[in-house]
């Protein structure tokens, strides 16, 4: 009898249906990530890790902006082609100040974790101006727009700012550099003493072949001239960075 | 005096968009407020037309309340046939790359455009219609809240118009499935209040004593949907006159987090929601009750428990936790035993009216999407499974196993749902043509068998060139060869989709002319006479 | 709230704790009794439109 009573309850009572399904599936969802902001190794920092600069962010917004990580992912998994192919495979760490994650889901481009260093900037210009003129058979849109379009921005240490109020370390001093970090890191001429300083690894260079303006291939090319550099390999130890 | 408040405060919404198209920080942002202002000025100058200083008549409490249905119902069929043809376009540019078109119609825009257009504008309109249909229905009672259900309609489309244009605009956050920034989020979470509103609400004031099991499902997709999208699109904007933010979450959280979304965004929006439609629809086309209601229940409940906890398998090998992973690989493979346990619900729904299948295009459609449903969450556990998944990740199989769900389980179940309910909501004795149902049916059927077929060969032929070795332990192909190698395989694809998207043309036109009150003179289907009439 | 507790909860007396709630979902769909409200509440379509 009592068991018919709270039957009914149940199946004709709305709200506690709404509140029942509301708690179940709560529960799946806190167990799962919860965790994941007390755990060690997902937190861990490991040497060599930075926030990107104002550059390389701008570069970095301009990738999410244009939707690379629908073809390209940036997450190497421990298998053997893989690492022979891309590099070490990509640690919690390497994506800590990213903002959000690029991981992707779908390789029809190749992975670009450890892109870094690979070509050459001029490389890059021409492959991102027209793809198939060095590598034939890619079948990437032309994005040969970047170059023509000057950075967007009136006040770039804003995003410092947002970056720092989710969490990522911009001290005062880098967010009131951001504008001239930004520039200076695109100009081969300009003192980069303190960038090199505030980020270190930065890479400086006139990356788009224009050194009228700072435009948005040349903070396209900065950020992927950057992934995966930054952690040194040599000095990683596998046992303790277990993921 | 008719619409009076909403001309004020879309007037001021207008000029708010105006006064943020001049100030915006950034350029896209200026843009995208151009468009926001076009759109609600159009819309305002439409109210202006209509409006009028008679008193309106009184409204029927006892009558249903159908306007905004009839609307949905278009709005499905008109989002349907835009979001695959993006669909198409996308398949094309990916075969012969030259049908880019930078910046706008770049496929990195596009590609958004074309998911978010067929899960969000043609599964949330099929969701909206169809879910607002059945709980006046089961519940017999007028909807909730006056006017509110035009609120969640034309909200829910300016969500859309806004997002859609966002992606051309390069306005999006970066993470799959919930890409609009976060002024459009905001925008979306006030109207699916209103909606939850509006659905509960509806129930509270039915007049029959139980809930049908189609408005548990109903209602937890509502819910869920509402929880993920708020915890999902957590983010920090860099200015509120700015189009960018940065998401609340970092690398392996914001991972997780976001195929948490991810996955239940399957769960909950492309499967909860559509199960309400198979258990409202397929009874009432077959004319026969639920196979067994207990059955509905128990599946009710296992899938609400089971798909919360699978989101992990979007992740496997990459740098969370194993622990994890392996909790969401064990969930998705018990997730088979509920999605089976439904899918026979569904289909012995049928048993004893067996010949309808032969005789009516339109149960055809819906059992092929119950089998199809079958199909896909039988495939989904088996991908989860993670030395599968070391195969199948980032390979085009992920993109076959979606659209046969997608296609097969998602459109042909609304698709079904829409002929069952134009005729019903626009008061004609039948479909302007069963024949071209029966069009539809084979084109789409084919078109994913297609599709799939030609995703599995590409997907597993890409994954094991990826990992061939020879003799001397080299890998034998570069990258680049095997992205040439995919090139046949793309256009048959294409081909696939693009049979598909001519059967939804063709309903477009059945629609149509269904509800400009045509019937087309055609010779009965193979069978039965009865066909003719669907069963009341 | 800390990570020991979540995982406690994870892989002990939590996941039991909902494997009960769902037989109890369970075992209330299939009571003896429960088939007569069953039949009338899978009608609830037919009985308007």
């Amino acid at each position: 009898m009592g068991l018919m009573d709270r039957h009914a309850l149940i199946e004709k009572n709305a709200t506690l249906l709404l509140v029942g399904s509301l708690l179940v599936v709560t529960v799946g969802g806190i167990v799962e990530i919860a965790p994941l902001f007390y755990l060690d190794n997902t937190i861990e920092k490991v040497e060599g890790m930075r926030p990107y600069s104002p550059l390389e962010l701008a570069g970095r917004n301009i990738y999410v902006r244009e939707g690379c990580y629908l073809c390209h992912s940036q997450m190497i998994r421990p298998f053997r082609d893989e690492v022979e192919r891309y590099g070490h495979y990509s640690l919690a760490a390497e994506s800590m100040y990213d903002h959000p994650f690029q991981w992707g889901s779908k390789r029809t481009g190749p992975d670009l974790a450890r892109v870094g260093d690979r070509y050459s900037n001029s490389w890059h210009v021409q492959h991102l101006t027209d793809p198939r003129s060095v590598v034939p058979e890619s079948i990437m849109p032309s994005y040969a727009f970047l170059k023509d379009r000057p950075i967007d921005v009136k006040d770039f240490s804003m995003h410092l700012v947002a970056n720092r109020r989710v969490g990522v370390p911009y001290t005062h001093d880098l967010v009131v550099q951001a504008n001239a970090d930004l520039m200076a890191q695109a100009n081969p001429d300009a003192d980069t003493s303190g960038l090199g300083s505030r980020y270190p690894k930065a890479r400086v260079g006139d990356f788009d072949g224009n050194p009228q303006q700072v435009t948005e291939m040349d903070a396209l090319v900065a950020y992927l001239q950057m992934l995966g550099t930054l952690v040194d390999f040599k000095n990683y130890d596998e046992a303790v960075g277990y993921r | 005096m008719k619409f009076g408040t909403e001309i004020v405060l879309l007037s001021l919404f207008a000029f708010a968009a105006l006064v943020a198209a001049g100030f915006g920080v950034d350029e896209a942002f200026r843009q995208h407020m151009w468009v926001l202002f076009f759109a609600l000025v159009g819309f305002n100058a439409i109210l202006m037309r209509n409006t009028d200083f008679k008193l309106a008549a009184p409204i029927d409490p006892a009558a249903y309340m159908d306007g905004p249905i009839r609307y949905g119902a278009i709005a499905t069929v008109f989002w349907g046939v835009v979001g695959m043809l993006v669909g198409v376009v996308i398949a094309l540019q990916l075969a012969y790359p030259h049908l880019n078109i930078e910046p706008w119609f770049n496929f990195g825009r596009l590609r958004p455009l074309h998911t978010s257009g067929v899960i969000f504008a043609f599964g949330g309109n099929a969701l909206l219609c169809t879910s607002l249909y059945v709980v006046q229905r089961t519940s017999r009672a007028r909807l909730f809240g006056g006017n509110l259900a035009w609120f969640v309609f034309w909200g829910y489309q300016l969500f859309i118009v806004m997002a859609a244009t966002g992606y051309l605009l390069g306005i999006t956050e970066g993470r799959e499935y919930a890409e609009p920034e976060w002024y459009v989020d905001l925008w979306l979470t006030i109207v699916w209040v209103a909606y939850l509103v509006l659905f509960l609400g509806t129930i509270l004031k039915r007049k029959e004593p139980h809930i049908y099991v189609a408005n548990w499902f109903y209602l937890s997709f509502i819910v869920t949907i509402a929880m993920l999208h708020v915890v999902n699109n957590l983010s920090m904007p860099v200015s509120l006159l700015g189009s960018k933010s940065y998401s609340a979450f970092s690398g392996v959280q914001d991972a997780l987090t976001q195929w948490w979304y991810g996955h239940n965004a399957v769960g909950f929006f492309l499967t909860a929601g559509f199960l309400g439609m198979m258990y409202y629809f397929v009874p009432k086309q077959a004319n026969r009750p639920v196979y067994s209601y207990r059955l509905s229940i128990i599946h009710f409940w296992a899938l609400i428990f089971l798909y919360i906890w699978a989101g992990p398998h979007h992740l496997h090998y990459t740098a969370l936790p194993d622990w994890a992973q392996t909790l969401g690989m064990v969930f998705s493979i018990m997730l088979w035993m509920p999605s089976w346990g439904g899918m026979i619900n569904g289909l012995m729904t049928l048993s004893g009216a067996w010949d309808k299948l032969r005789t009516d295009p339109i149960i055809r459609m819906m059992v092929a999407a119950v089998a199809f449903y079958g199909m896909s969450t039988f495939e989904g556990p088996m991908m989860s499974i993670k030395t599968v998944n070391s195969l199948s990740h980032y390979t085009d199989w992920t993109i076959g196993h979606v659209h046969s769900g997608a296609l097969g389980w998602v459109g042909m179940i609304s698709f079904g749902a829409i002929y069952y309910m134009v005729p019903k909501l626009w008061n004609r004795e039948r479909l302007y043509s069963l024949r071209l149902v029966a069009w539809h049916f084979w084109l789409a059927s084919l078109g994913i068998v297609v599709y799939a077929a030609v995703m599995w060969v590409s997907g597993i032929m890409q994954g094991l060139m990826w990992r061939e070795y020879d003799e001397q332990g080299f890998l034998v192909y570069t990258f680049a060869e095997t992205v040439a190698a995919m090139h046949p395989y793309y256009v048959m694809r294409a081909a696939g989709g693009a049979m598909y998207l001519s059967g939804a043309l063709i309903m477009a036109w059945n629609i149509a002319m269904t509800i400009f009150g045509y019937q087309r003179e055609e010779d009965p289907m193979p069978g039965s006479i009865d066909a003719l009439q669907p069963a009341e | 709230m800390d990570y020991n507790l979540m995982r406690e909860f994870a892989d002990s007396c939590g996941l039991l704790g909902m494997v009960l709630f769902f037989a109890g979902c369970v075992a209330f769909a299939l009571r003896p009794g429960g088939h007569s409200q069953a039949h009338e509440a899978a009608h609830i379509p037919f009985k308007d439109d």
